[in-house]
């Protein structure tokens, strides 16, 4: 049985630490309104020179704000476990009656609570400053954003699944991760635009579903309802996926003595 | 080697809190605990000892369940914590020079984070029972970074009796105390184990510390317990005159000591 005062303890943990860090409440949204900020005026001269009638304000920069929700989201879950890596709390954290779906939990909605006020951010500057109107997306908004939600979920707990099992130093794993994910995700390009075996790895990731659709949208026709599904499920199915793979690690710590003994990295 | 169980497991009585049966961990070839038996009773403070690299924090982990045992049962309150994690841990608490809290969240913070994590009922009286129980109010909004070892200390104990716990682990709970301050902790320690259904288990390299607080040490050497007893009368019972001897004859001469008890 899951205690809701033991999530919400995770999530308070994180409002004290945000909230007394200007280092920790400023990327929350600064990296996100860079990027957004950036690509306003990518976009804006590009509408400038491309020929008359082509508008890339919904296609390039919905795209940049979309793909950055969703790292928003992943990096939500993997700095709020992060937190315990750095002030070397493992130990006092996992000797008390919290459980790792408890503890899962909390990550989730710490990284709900941070995402949100990148996505406020982003939304209020692409809308205001660029004249992005999320009409134009209609109702298919909201599978959009519960698919990058939901996937950017899933990667935040590989994440941490790989830095309990590496050592404090395998932070390194998570940073690049949405990096090194996009080219294959077809943020910006349609899928089609990628050789043969990209193709099929994209058929993996549900965000490639997200932006095929926007696309589809913007060009005037559907959004592939079947797509979208298809990337919901996958999402929900890498979210147990990676929960049950987190649960293995702990578990393997518990058994080695890692967590016991975490900065060591290794117990060889 | 005397162990305190030699015959058959028995049902756990009502009157132990914790109940160690067999335990063992090994690292690969590395035997850390080997076969270690003990109870700690309720009302009773029992002195885990030995030389460093003896097994007592790893025995200490494995009750806390943050370690698994490679064989053996840890039973609190006659609860298995391999079966039931999340009930045994909410009446259990512990504090360890090795496990500071979060240095970056102040004193009231962590505080509330672990009560919250411990699920304790009237948290804020709590706290604030506890802030003046062990001087550090005036550290309420103080990180816990900046705090002196001895400060940290007495919130690592704060927040370890924050759930009233049934059993209490201490890892060395005075060892970055002066001696007036280690004296006036020690006392609150007793006097909370005074109180009913609680039991602690208890290291520390200080004897005078050990024999003055424990109503019964354990050593051990190797992974083994080696010995059992009043901490009172245990070094004469062995031809030492104090338990700084005794610790000192098991820390070097643990074979002198394990054919005189067998």
């Amino acid at each position: 049985m899951m205690h809701l005062h033991r999530i919400a303890a995770i999530l308070l943990r994180q409002f004290y630490l945000i909230r007394g860090s200007p280092a920790r409440l400023l990327p929350l949204f600064v990296w996100a309104a860079v990027d957004i900020v950036l690509w306003g005026f990518i976009t804006r001269y590009l509408n400038a020179i491309a020929p008359s009638g082509l508008d890339f304000v919904p296609s390039l920069l919905g795209a940049v704000l979309f793909w950055d929700f969703f790292t928003r989201v992943m990096f939500g879950v993997t700095t709020t476990f992060l937190e315990d890596v750095w002030s070397r709390n493992f130990l006092n954290l996992f000797a008390t009656p919290l459980s790792i779906s408890e503890y899962l939990g909390g990550l989730v909605l710490s990284s709900i609570a941070t995402s949100s006020v990148g996505l406020v951010v982003m939304l209020i500057l692409a809308t205001v400053a660029f004249g992005l109107s999320f009409f134009i997306y209609g109702l298919m908004l909201i599978p959009f954003l519960l698919v990058l939600f939901l996937f950017g979920i899933a990667l935040g707990v590989l994440a941490c699944a790989l830095v309990l099992r590496y050592g404090p130093a395998a932070e390194w794993f998570v940073w690049p991760i949405p990096a090194v994910l996009s080219p294959f995700a077809a943020v910006f390009y349609p899928l089609s635009t990628l050789p043969k075996w990209m193709q099929y790895v994209a058929h993996l990731l549900p965000p490639s579903y997200v932006f095929e659709s926007m696309r589809a949208i913007l060009a005037g026709g559907p959004a592939s309802g079947t797509g979208l599904l298809w990337g919901i499920s996958l999402s929900a199915m890498y979210i147990l996926l990676t929960g049950w793979f987190f649960t293995r690690i702990y578990r393997h710590a518990v058994r080695t003595g890692l967590i016991a003994r975490y900065s060591a990295e290794t117990l060889s | 080697m005397i162990t305190e169980h030699s015959g058959p497991l028995q049902a756990p009585s009502a009157t132990k809190v914790l109940s160690v049966v067999d335990l063992c961990k090994a690292y690969g070839d590395t035997v850390a605990v080997d076969g270690v038996s003990f109870d700690v009773g309720r009302n009773e403070i029992v002195g885990l000892l030995g030389p460093n690299g003896a097994g007592k924090t790893t025995i200490i982990n494995m009750v806390l369940g943050i370690l698994e045992p490679t064989a053996g049962t840890v039973l609190i309150e006659g609860m298995d914590i391999a079966r039931h994690r999340g009930r045994v841990l909410e009446r259990t608490n512990f504090t360890a020079v090795y496990a500071p809290l979060p240095g970056n969240l102040t004193v009231y913070q962590n505080l509330r984070f672990f009560g919250m994590l411990y699920g304790v009922n009237d948290l804020a009286r709590k706290i604030d029972e506890l802030l003046q129980q062990f001087g550090i109010a005036e550290f309420r909004n103080t990180k816990c970074g900046v705090l002196s070892s001895g400060e940290q200390t007495r919130v690592g104990l704060a927040k370890a009796m924050l759930n009233q716990p049934h059993l209490l682990l201490l890892d060395e709970p005075t060892a970055s105390l002066d001696p007036a301050s280690a004296r006036d902790i020690r006392t609150k320690i007793c006097a909370f184990a005074g109180q009913e259904a609680v039991g602690v288990l208890w290291t520390s390299h200080n004897m005078v510390e050990v024999e003055k607080v424990c109503d019964r040490v354990l050593f051990l050497s190797h992974g083994k317990i080696l010995l059992a007893g009043n901490p009172k009368t245990l070094p004469r019972e062995y031809g030492k005159e104090t338990l700084e001897d005794l610790f000192i004859t098991v820390a070097r001469e643990p074979l002198t000591l394990e054919s005189n008890g067998t």
